[in-house]
């Protein structure tokens, strides 16, 4: 089994929004970044990736096995981490580990309370009581204590502190020592792929706009700046988008090479950031390959 | 193994590290059969993704710098006399352009470097 996930020719529409003929393989033992803006329908496919919503046609996939035959055995190993957590808020923390670990076959008590020390998680206080980036760490550490096999997160980071955003990407490196492991994550801080996703999936409305290795990306697209003067027909198809101002243009491109070549030193041209690219992509096209 | 990377520099990471490892080799901190840190072990400790590494080492398994065995590991490969006599003299090469461009600023004639070289490499 190469893939952890695989969604193929996925439909599935309610109101005004769809997701049309979909397909997305995620590389098992490696990190994939999803990225995407508010509404792009990330949390729609990660529900269906975990079967909370079903697709309305296609195939999904999950560490080899599909959810009609096999729903426990996939959820048992799958570690679920989201920004909004479901948890009694009239228990406390020891209580609603009694109705969690049941669940797994897995389950590793002793594991749990490393993590509960760890994050400075207290057993006996009620979870009302805790603060947002306190109620993401219980629910990593429930996600964690069950030696799941593939880490699904849905913007995880969002509530946390910087100081333990860096622990967190910490612990996410330490699960990934084994190449075994497969994290999918969604997320709207970039600052937190870099340093850890190989694969990073870019989502807008309803479609995947690309699927790429990190590599990939930092090669082929650049920002490039310089004077209007160099834009006509021919050499604007070189660019996702382009922003002019009295001063001169900013525009994006997927294909640095050739950029670099046609230009040479009569412009700038710059690493993009995911933030970049993004952005510039928001109208429509991510991906024009020059032929 | 110490191996330190710069995220703003404009050289991928990758290449960062296949260079750093590369001048270990060259300069004999790093022996045959020498065992490299594991790709993940190496992607945790600098904070960078496991397919940076792994990009790393396979390109050094490329050209021969290092080897790998499934399951267990990477180690350095034994290097060539040639190859490593052919690494020095593209340094050396490097070393004397500088000197030049050097020599050119301050008004040195060809003559002048010759002179100065054959003292020194006399008194070495």
């Amino acid at each position: 089994m190469e893939h952890a996930i695989e969604l193929r020719n996925v439909h599935k529409s309610f109101g005004s929004f769809s997701i049309t003929d979909l397909s997305l393989k995620v590389k098992k033992g490696f990190v994939t970044g999803f990225i995407g803006g508010n509404g792009a329908g990330k949390s729609t496919l990660i529900k269906m990736m975990m079967n909370l919503l079903q697709p309305d046609s296609g195939e999904i996939r999950v560490l080899g096995m599909n959810y009609k035959e096999n729903e426990k055995k996939i959820k048992e190993r799958i570690g679920f981490v989201f920004n909004d957590a479901t948890l009694y808020k009239e228990l406390d923390l020891s209580d609603m580990k009694k109705l969690i670990a049941p669940c797994y076959r897995q389950w590793d008590d002793r594991l749990f309370h490393q993590y509960c020390d760890r994050f400075e998680l207290p057993l006996r206080n009620k979870i009302k009581s805790f603060s947002d980036g306190m109620k993401m760490k219980v629910s990593l550490a429930f996600a964690l204590s069950h030696h799941a096999d593939l880490l699904i997160m849905d913007e995880p980071t969002a509530n946390l502190d910087p100081i333990f955003r860096r622990e967190f990407m910490q612990l996410l490196h330490e699960v990934m020592l084994n190449e075994e492991k497969t994290i999918l994550l969604s997320t709207h801080i970039m600052s937190d792929l870099s340093s850890l996703a190989d694969y990073i999936t870019f989502m807008q409305k309803g479609q995947i706009v690309f699927s790429k290795e990190l590599h990939e990306i930092e090669e082929k697209y650049a920002i490039v700046r310089g004077k209007v003067e160099l834009l006509d027909g021919d050499t604007e198809q070189y660019f996702l988008s382009i922003t002019r101002t009295d001063s001169g243009f900013e525009a994006l491109t997927s294909d640095y090479k050739a950029v670099q070549a046609l230009f040479g030193n009569e412009v700038i041209i710059e690493k993009a950031s995911l933030e970049e690219i993004m952005y510039y992509s928001r109208g429509g096209k991510a991906d024009a390959s020059i032929n | 193994m110490q191996i330190l990377i710069s995220n703003s520099s404009k050289e991928a990471i990758y290449i960062q590290i296949k260079n750093q490892i590369k001048e270990k080799v060259l300069s004999g901190e790093l022996v045959e059969g020498d065992a490299l840190p594991s790709m993940r072990q190496l992607a945790m400790d600098l904070h960078i993704s496991v397919i940076t590494t792994k990009r790393a080492y396979e390109e050094l398994e490329k050209e021969g710098f290092i080897y790998s065995i499934v399951g267990k590991g990477s180690y350095i490969a034994e290097q060539n006399a040639d190859v490593i006599r052919e690494k020095k003299l593209t340094t050396i090469e490097e070393k004397l352009v500088e000197v030049i461009a050097n020599s050119k600023e301050v008004g040195l004639s060809l003559q002048d470097i010759k002179d100065w070289i054959t003292i020194l490499y006399g008194e070495r």
